[in-house]
């Protein structure tokens, strides 16, 4: 009896950890396969312990070269879809002008959208143009869709900005250039920080836009899709194992930074 | 010390003229001529949304007037943005920085101004508003009322010619803002700058400034000193938010010497013509005002001596409240259903319990007279909800 | 002596200077940059996926405009099968993202305490490897004869989805419950976040409100956490939904031939095919359906400010 009822309290948390399991298993199956040594050319099956991806990442042929197309297109998309992202936030928060409910739905069709149908027509665009597939278009197409999420991600920050801070800065003699740089964007830097953050993971892990405007060009996740196709290497999984490495630690670091800062300041 | 020129001159004057504020169809503030002399501590006093922030915000520079123009000493202001205005604000709820410590929210407009070193006047300025070991502080961290005084510092080490205040107290508990009315008050006093405080509670106004104006609808009711508004009032407005007055419907009976005798439910009142702000011809109707504390309360058995010359009204009381240092009756009375009475509780007459027939009776000079085409519960709260 | 008289009102006319108008413009130059980028490259693109899908032609000699409206009714009548698969993975999908979400969700808003963040990290984290590479990972996690399709089996799970025609026989790889159950791993974040969110939101003293008049903990779910996590759920719902429907990512690489979803074809007649019009047409088939759908969706729940 004690234990049912123990379970009838607890059963929320059963049921998360269950799902939080749901959602690390395949990380565990990344990881350990990275330790593999697959007889044939695909990596599903394990076979014995080896370290030797770990010590040639790069060994298998246009892995790290798509890699660094993936990082680079990330960079830019991630710089593009801010700047422009963060402008349209502010236009949307601090100011009235027409068309306002024009703006908004243009913003949002892009989140509502899947992405094979803006993949597919941003296609037929570049055909009927003439347009060479490559990194431009790749380029263009992920500034395209990481906008909206900048924008909601901005936005949501500084609406619950408090409008009487810039007033307050303009008061205390900060013209506007001043008061946007001194105030608005140092309260709005964890919302940008944080769509800036979003539209890297989603251009560096998109296949399905890419996929349609790359033309012969190929990022990392088509690297790993036409591999899947003719034969996963094992280095796949420890470029995956490295990345959720990073993060995690990068993640990590930030918070034991942001904790020590306040511990001093209190 | 904090070094504040106190000369008698007027660039510390605010002269407001014909300045009003409409939004669409909606007119915040009508036209009205405003002066507050240098180094006073004037307050504007109002429920919410009778246009006193918006004036206030005219004055700063963050709100565009549709007209008139506003005037800081002998110069024209109007068409200058709040950041090249020589007056600083303390905003509601502060609106401190949260991503700058208080050293660095109280340097701020220093900064701003280019003025490199600043870390002396700083220290200064926080030692007067007692804060000095704070600095460091993010202002989350700091009490209400530490904020409070932050925002007032970060405001007053520019030197404005006017410093604004708009409900600076408002969000502070009742203990704090008492506190906080005299601190604000010796501040005002030491640095001699002129303070225009936005207020809607009467009682912080009325502690802290020499002048307040009443506002109600966008429009100044009345202005004046604090004891003068409540003594006085010209409106059943100012009669009523200002404390609580007993208006009494009467009718002009006659006219004698410098006073004015009125019928009010059968009975004879005296009004000093001096204190009529309403046109008085015979048999015009009158409001006759009193304060609930002015007025005594006898049992009906002791009429008789009552002296002579003093207004009387009978009645029986319906209420009586309890309350310390008074005690507080509602008489219903045929010149009126509800006379408030505050009656000291110095020696208490035991036959004053509701039921009892009582004569209310207070002398001529505290009685006022107001316009009876008004709203008789303007100000009241009832009407405000 | 302070002084206070009522002005007349001014008429217009004293007005010197026109009223300064500070900054008219400066929220069209915001806006400029980014509205010109999504016109340009997504709205001007599905004017031209219209036009497309009307034209006739063939790649060697061109296409041209025909009002060739017949093309939406083939690809209709032939695409219908994977149309409606798609809605049905990507609806079962998402149901189960709501149950398998919403227990997690309401752990790390209520139950998580200290590890609050650490469980919101480890929810986040997983994106950052590439998820190609995890959908991968389930070929390995449901490999035939392996230990999660052995004990499914033991379980006799695997009779129950076989005869609901999820699973063919004992194998799980190939078969719509592996598509559904990668869909279902592929958006589980976008259901937890903005559930989790909208839960965070929730006052805790609502909860002993509740308690105090007399709910059970199931009842003060079911009449106050639940109504008040809506927004979490419908744009948690929408963000699962979507994505799902048009993915073609998880039926190829978990499904067979006979899981292909709409997005499959699309791609294939896009990028193999070349066949543009049916493409095209496919595509905006696709894209309506599923704003009708969200419409509706959107009305029925009453919510108008998602995500």
């Amino acid at each position: 009896m004690a234990f049912v009822n123990w379970l009838k309290r607890n059963f929320v948390v059963i049921a998360g950890l269950f799902t939080l399991g749901y959602l690390l298993l395949p990380n565990v199956v990344v990881t350990l396969f990275s330790f593999n040594d697959p007889k044939g050319r695909f990596n599903y099956e394990w076979q014995k312990f080896s370290t030797d991806a770990w010590t040639d990442p790069c060994g298998v042929s246009g892995l790290c070269s798509s890699l660094t197309l993936s990082l680079q297109i990330a960079f830019w998309a991630t710089l593009g879809a801010t700047v422009l992202g963060a402008m349209i936030a502010f236009a949307l928060v601090r100011y009235r002008f027409r068309a306002r409910g024009a703006v908004n739905s243009l913003i949002f069709m892009p989140m509502a959208m899947p992405e094979v149908v803006m993949a597919a027509s941003l296609l037929t665009l570049f055909l009927n143009m003439g347009v060479q597939l490559g990194f431009w278009t790749i380029l263009i197409a992920h500034i395209m869709f990481c906008l909206s999420f900048v924008v909601t991600a901005v936005k949501a920050r500084v609406m619950s900005m408090d409008p009487r801070l810039e007033q307050a800065a303009q008061d205390l003699y900060a013209g506007p250039f001043q008061t946007f740089v001194r105030v608005t964007l140092p309260i709005a830097a964890p919302g940008i920080a944080a769509g800036a953050l979003l539209a890297f993971a989603l251009s560096f892990d998109d296949f399905i836009i890419t996929n349609f405007n790359a033309g012969s060009t190929v990022t990392f996740p088509m690297f790993v899709w036409g591999s899947a196709q003719r034969g996963t290497p094992v280095q796949i999984n420890v470029i995956g194992t490295a990345m959720f490495i990073i993060a995690v630690l990068f993640v990590l670091a930030s918070m034991v930074i942001s904790n020590r800062r306040s511990k001093q300041k209190a | 010390m904090i070094d504040v020129t106190t000369k008698n001159d007027n660039t510390g004057d605010v002269r407001l003229t014909g300045i009003s504020k409409t939004y669409g169809n909606f007119t915040a503030v009508h036209p009205l001529d405003l002066t507050v002399p240098q180094g006073s501590f004037f307050a504007l006093l109002g429920a919410s949304g009778c246009g006193k922030t918006t004036t206030l915000r005219m004055i700063a520079g963050l709100e565009e007037p549709t007209s008139g123009t506003v005037f800081l000493g002998d110069q024209d202001v109007t068409r200058l943005p709040p950041y090249k205005r020589p007056v600083n604000t303390v905003f509601q709820s502060y609106a401190l920085f949260p991503h700058l410590d208080i050293f660095e929210n109280v340097a701020f407009g220093l900064r701003r101004r280019g003025i490199k070193s600043v870390k002396k006047q700083v220290e200064e300025m926080l030692e007067l508003v007692q804060l000095g070991e704070q600095a460091r502080k993010k202002p989350h961290q700091l009490s209400g009322g530490q904020q409070q005084r932050v925002a007032v510092a970060r405001a007053l080490i520019n030197h404005p010619k006017v410093l604004l205040l708009d409900e600076p107290l408002g969000a502070l508990d009742l203990k704090l803002r008492r506190q906080m009315q005299l601190e604000l008050k010796r501040i005002q006093t030491e640095v001699g700058i002129t303070f225009v405080h936005v207020t809607h509670d009467q009682e912080e106004a009325m502690t802290m400034a020499d002048t307040v104006a009443v506002m109600n609808a966008g429009r100044v009711e009345q202005l004046g000193a604090p004891a003068d508004l409540y003594e006085n009032p010209k409106t059943t407005f100012v009669a009523n938010f200002l404390g609580t007055s007993n208006l009494i419907e009467a009718e002009v009976d006659a006219k004698s010497g410098e006073d004015i005798v009125l019928k009010a439910g059968g009975g004879k009142l005296v009004l000093p013509e001096a204190r009529c702000s309403a046109p008085t011809t015979t048999g015009g109707k009158v409001l006759v005002g009193v304060r609930p504390e002015k007025i005594s309360l006898t049992h009906a058995d002791d009429a008789g001596e009552i002296p002579d010359g003093r207004n009387r009204v009978t009645g029986k009381i319906a209420d009586a409240s309890f309350i310390g240092v008074s005690t507080q009756y509602v008489i219903d009375s045929p010149v009126c259903p509800e006379l408030s009475v505050y009656v000291q509780n110095v020696d208490r007459d035991a036959r004053l319990v509701p039921g009892a027939d009582v004569v209310l009776h207070w002398s001529p000079a505290h009685t006022f007279g107001l316009d009876a085409a008004q709203d008789i519960d303007a100000g009241t709260e009832e009407e405000a909800v | 002596m302070a002084t206070v008289t009522e002005a007349p009102p001014l008429a217009p006319a004293p007005e010197k200077k026109p009223p300064r108008k500070r900054g008219r413009w400066t929220p069209y130059l915001l806006l400029l940059p980014g509205l010109a980028w999504l016109l340009v490259f997504f709205a001007l693109p599905m004017v031209y996926q219209a036009s497309t899908s009307v034209q006739t032609g063939s790649l060697e000699q061109g296409y041209e405009v025909t009002w060739h409206f017949s093309t939406y009714w083939d690809a209709l009548a032939e695409y219908y099968p994977q149309f409606l698969r798609s809605v049905l993975y990507a609806g079962s999908a998402t149901i189960l993202c709501l149950l398998l979400g919403y227990p997690l969700a309401y752990l790390i808003a209520f139950r998580a305490g200290r590890w609050r963040n650490l469980i919101m990290i480890l929810v986040i984290a997983p994106f950052f490897t590439s998820f190609l590479i995890r959908t991968l990972a389930w070929k390995t996690i449901l490999a035939d004869g392996g230990p999660v399709v052995g004990a499914l089996n033991s379980l006799h799970v695997l009779d129950v989805t076989s005869w609901l025609g999820m699973t063919a026989g004992d194998r799980v790889l190939a078969t719509p419950l592996a598509v559904v159950c990668g869909l279902t791993y592929n958006f589980l974040p976008f259901m937890i976040l903005p559930l989790y969110t909208s839960l965070e939101r929730i006052d805790g003293r609502l909860h002993e409100a509740a308690g105090d008049l007399y709910a059970k903990p199931v009842t003060t779910f079911r009449k106050v956490t639940f109504p008040l996590s809506m927004p979490g759920v419908v744009s948690g719902t929408l963000l699962t939904f979507i994505p799902a429907a048009g993915d073609y990512v998880n039926a190829d690489l978990l499904g067979s031939t006979d899981t292909r979803m709409i997005g499959n074809v699309i791609q294939s007649q896009f990028l193999r095919i070349l066949d543009y019009p049916t493409a095209a047409a496919l595509s905006f088939i696709l894209m309506f359906a599923i704003l009708i759908m969200v419409t509706l969706y959107i009305r029925k729940s009453g919510t108008e400010d998602l995500v």
